[in-house]
């Protein structure tokens, strides 16, 4: 009944029907031309959402082969669900960053929560148990109540679906700036462990042989969720609101465990989630990935209400959904497994030699479409660039000198600038503790996980400084691939690979396509130089309200490996009489940095200069030190400088710290000069480490006396704090800010 | 001694408790999944974290009807030991095995993080192995953790001596600072800390561990008497 008032094919075309949803004119008659006819509603669905920007990447796909993909642990690059880094014995890491931006502009909570959902069906569809989530979030400034709605729900929403799930949050990172106030940034990161003999392929091979759908039913929530991330945020999207799926994490945890049994069954040939695109993108991908069809009866599918129609079906973006493809015969077999976990499994379809993705719907044919066309042949686009005007601006602006007459107050007022100050408020939310593996809490530099039964772990952490990639695209597109790396080296690790999450603007838009341009430019120079490969990720375009875009936000996630128990390493101090020594020396360089714009309101010039050479040189012999056993402490030095870093190693210590600085105070205690690192050394090592580290330079020692004590050369006092005092002011800031009531 | 872990729908904690037995312990312990109808050839019966059944309803009220409920009431009635930790506790408190009953942290919000615990009667089969008053680290990780009963109740269980743990600042708003309560005749422990997840230094502390060997040792006690 409800096909009769879907529009015609005739009238889908001449009353432009497809632009509501998305698809273009040159778009709409490459489908025609595919299809040697014009598409039907349900059609036109179809090649809408797999055409979207989300599922297609026609704007960034140029771009994205530009990044190292191959390195020789890498099992699994781009195109899975999630790309595998092998770790040795005969085990694997599994991990993929992904975007939920627009779903929790509108609908923080769900959005946020459906977001973790998401990442983790993508790692546990590989086959991989899910070990760890992380998070990179990014808002406007908490002064506004919109903006501490957003932040307070998406916490919520991220800690209700983990904790219930049962998979540790150890990690992230959450930056406010005004440029994300009505467009916040939630990317999550799952990261998961695989015996190599387990990995699974969202594959569809083999004629005949039978595809099933696991998991909750479909109804009619977040279609065209896909197509509703593709474009701009405006007015209207509030009306949109039925795009924000909604989460059941206990379903989710039921379809976890089904799976992880389900992947030790043979009877199984593929699987894959049911996210983006639902229906449509996993049958077209499976498919198109094995070179084969797929045939579905939409009849046999779990629908939540009568009445759906193939449209809806295909479009649905509900959550917690797989579909498989079993051999042919075996079918009981799956079913078994889903049964003891109580979950909905319907065979739906079969693989079919042909190339297509043929839909049954009440005895008719609704859609016959090649796969290929869908999954594959989305059109590219090479937009327009053109250098960014702010870009030319900021390179001409000279270097501010500050000046400042209170050097503790100015600390003080640092580590309560929300982006520095301590994240407790948010991660004493989220379960990082579960699973009994989390030795490095969050709130270090990386998180560390003990792979249980073996003496070694892994080290992750989530990373971008958009201020920097918005002043210099290519410049900051280096440094957070950079920075990430120096927090994996930090705790211990030898940094293996990355995900990365693309947050900009309208690509449309030549001055953002050059953003993305250049910072993926730097992106991919870091990794060739770090010998970090890419191994998957994701791509969030139309970050923009009519307020303008976000700072270029790439979003890096990386994983690294910590080969003893013994090399973990942690950021504070450990015991008095350890000798305190920086790596690098600091230039006056305040472009981006908290400093600029805690004192200016707002940044410009220059991001810091950053080499790749000599990161790489203080990276592996800082990582040899801690593997030699000669460091007590490392911490790199970030958002806030080195001041910062000293406070952060200091606060919950016990002990405290003496140091001399150079005679500009100012750019060695708050520049943010990369490639620095602050360590502590035992005394008894200190020959030992200058000799790995022949750069590193003395800075004084660590105290019992719990207090923060710096000395210019002459050996006045600089700047003298209280550890209570220091920690009163970090911890602090956000919960006061969270209750203010303005 | 062997163990029974019972698995919910939901539970997910249940692999945390199966270490801390196997590893912590080096005893036996089978996962006991919710449609099994005797626990009746365990040593003893633990109810770990989770969220059964999603918590969609109140926390642990769905679960106590699943069908290995009644044989665990029937032996924890026997005098089996029986622990709930988190979940397991907000089980034990739905069946009535225990009394009061939980709401939401009083800060509304989930929170996870080591705490310091007093352990107020080191004379139960779950708590010989520590010291009189002793404070120990613990995590906790819940939402709805904020234990709460009528004053007549309190003063029973003060007068009973079945307050077993509490904590050493008030982070959730139980009465009483209560973290962890025992039945009048000894044998049922719920507590919202994970023991399970202080069983190693690396992670932070080892302090659960000794609940697990007073449990072990009070069983051994009790065996060499009876055999």
């Amino acid at each position: 009944m409800s096909l009769l008032l879907e529009p015609s094919p005739e009238k889908i075309k001449s009353d432009k029907i497809y632009q509501e949803m998305g698809l273009t004119d040159e778009e709409f008659t490459m489908a025609e031309q595919i299809l040697g006819r014009t598409p039907n509603y349900t059609e036109t669905g179809l090649f809408s959402v797999m055409w979207s920007e989300h599922c297609s990447y026609k704007h960034s796909k140029v771009l994205l082969k530009k990044f190292p993909v191959h390195g020789e642990k890498v099992l699994q690059g781009p195109g899975e669900g999630a790309g595998i880094i092998d770790i040795g014995d005969e085990q694997a890491v599994v991990f993929k960053i992904e975007s939920h931006n627009h779903p929790s502009a509108i609908e923080p909570y769900q959005g946020a929560a459906t977001g973790v959902g998401g990442i983790l069906r993508d790692v546990f569809s590989m086959g991989a148990k899910p070990v760890a989530l992380l998070n990179s979030l990014r808002f406007g400034e908490l002064t506004s109540p919109r903006v501490r709605y957003l932040f307070e729900e998406v916490v919520a929403g991220i800690a209700g679906y983990g904790n219930c799930v049962g998979v540790p949050t150890v990690g992230g990172e959450v930056q406010f700036d005004p440029c994300y106030e009505g467009n916040p940034l939630v990317n999550a990161m799952c990261v998961g462990l695989i015996d190599h003999k387990d990995i699974q392929k969202g594959q569809a091979k083999g004629a005949g042989n039978t595809v099933m759908y696991v998991g909750a039913s479909t109804g009619k929530d977040g279609i065209h969720g896909a197509t509703f991330a593709s474009e701009e945020l405006s007015e209207e999207s509030e009306s949109k609101r039925p795009s924000v799926q909604v989460g059941d994490p206990f379903m989710e945890k039921l379809l976890l465990e089904a799976c992880l049994e389900l992947v030790q069954s043979d009877a199984l040939v593929g699987i894959q989630d049911m996210g983006a695109a639902g229906l449509t993108s996993s049958s077209a991908e499976m498919a198109s990935k094995a070179g084969s069809g797929i045939e579905m009866d939409l009849d046999k599918v779990p629908q939540r209400e009568k009445n759906m129609t193939p449209y809806e079906m295909m479009l649905s973006e509900s959550q917690e959904r797989m579909l498989l493809v079993v051999e042919k015969g075996r079918e009981q077999e799956i079913k078994d497994i889903c049964d003891k976990w109580g979950l909905i499994c319907a065979e739906v379809g079969h693989v079919t030699e042909e190339k297509r993705l043929r839909l049954n719907h009440k005895g008719e044919m609704v859609a016959d479409v090649p796969v290929d066309a869908l999954a594959e042949e989305a059109p590219v686009y090479h937009p327009p660039s053109t250098e960014h005007a702010a870009y030319k601006v900021n390179q001409q602006i000279e270097e501010t000198i500050f000046h400042l007459d209170d050097m503790k107050k100015t600390l003080l007022d640092l580590l309560q600038q929300p982006t520095i100050a301590s994240k407790e408020w948010v991660y004493d939310q989220y379960d990082y503790m579960v699973q009994t593996n989390t030795v490095v809490h969050p709130g270090s530099d990386a998180a560390v996980l003990r792979v249980r039964g073996k003496n070694k772990a892994l080290a992750m952490s989530t990373d971008s400084n958009s201020r920097y990639i918005y002043l210099d695209p290519e410049a900051g597109g280096k440094i957070a691939v950079a920075e990430a790396a120096r927090n994996i080296v930090c705790s211990g690790g030898v940094p293996l690979g990355l995900t990365d999450c693309l947050n900009y603007g309208s690509p449309e838009n030549p001055e953002i396509y050059w953003q993305l341009e250049k910072s993926t430019d730097g992106m991919s120079t870091a990794c060739e130089e770090l010998n970090t490969p890419v191994i998957g990720g994701n791509v969030s375009l139309y970050n923009e309200t009519k307020d303008g875009a976000v700072y270029p936000t790439p979003v890096v996630g990386m994983v690294g490996l910590i080969e003893n128990l013994d090399h973990i390493t942690t950021q504070e101090f450990k015991h008095a009489g350890d000798i305190i020594y920086v790596i690098g020396e600091a230039k006056p360089e305040f472009g981006g940095s908290e400093l600029q714009k805690m004192l200016e309101g707002d940044i410009s010039g220059r991001a810091p200069f950053i080499d790749l050479e000599t990161e790489k040189l203080r990276q592996t012999q800082l990582l040899q030190a801690i593997q030699q056993r000669s460091v007590a402490s490392a911490h790199d030095i970030a958002e806030g400088g080195l001041a910062v870093a000293a406070a952060e190693s200091l606060i919950g210590s016990g002990v405290g710290a003496q140091m001399t600085v150079d005679e500009d105070a100012v750019a060695e205690l708050f520049s943010e000069t990369q490639s620095r690192f602050l360590v502590t050394v035992p005394k008894d090592k200190q020959k030992a480490f200058e000799e790995i580290v022949p750069e590193a330079r003395e800075l004084g020692i660590v105290t019992e006396e719990e207090a923060l004590t710096i000395y210019s050369p002459a050996g006045k006092i600089v700047l003298q704090a209280e550890a209570e005092e220091l920690e009163s002011a970090w911890k602090g800031a956000i919960p006061c800010l969270v209750k203010s009531k303005d | 001694m062997k163990f029974a872990v019972i698995v919910f729908p939901g539970s997910n904690c249940d692999d945390d408790m199966v270490y801390a037995i196997q590893e912590g312990l080096k005893e036996e312990v089978d996962k006991v999944w919710y449609t099994e109808e005797s626990v009746a050839d365990y040593d003893a019966v633990l109810l770990p974290g989770g969220f059964s059944y999603g918590d969609y309803l109140r926390s642990g009220a769905i679960a106590r009807f699943a069908p290995v409920m009644e044989s665990v009431i029937e032996e924890a009635e026997k005098g089996k030991p029986v622990l709930g930790v988190c979940n397991g506790f907000q089980v034990l408190l739905e069946a009535g095995l225990l009394p009061g009953a939980m709401q939401r942290n009083k800060n509304l919000k989930f929170i996870c993080r080591p705490v310091q615990l007093r352990v107020e009667n080191n004379s139960t089969g779950f708590t010989k192995a520590y010291e009189s008053s002793e404070t120990i680290t613990v995590p906790v990780a819940h939402g709805e953790g904020n234990y709460f009963c009528d004053e007549k109740t309190l003063e029973q269980l003060k007068a009973n001596d079945q307050i077993v743990f509490t904590y050493q600042d008030d982070i959730n708003g139980s009465v009483a600072g209560i973290a962890g309560i025992i039945n009048e005749k000894g044998n049922v422990l719920g507590m919202m800390p994970h023991p399970e997840r202080a069983t190693a230094n690396l992670l932070g502390s080892d302090d659960g561990l000794k609940l697990f060997q007073s449990i072990l040792n009070h069983w051994r006690e009790s065996h060499v008497l009876t055999s």
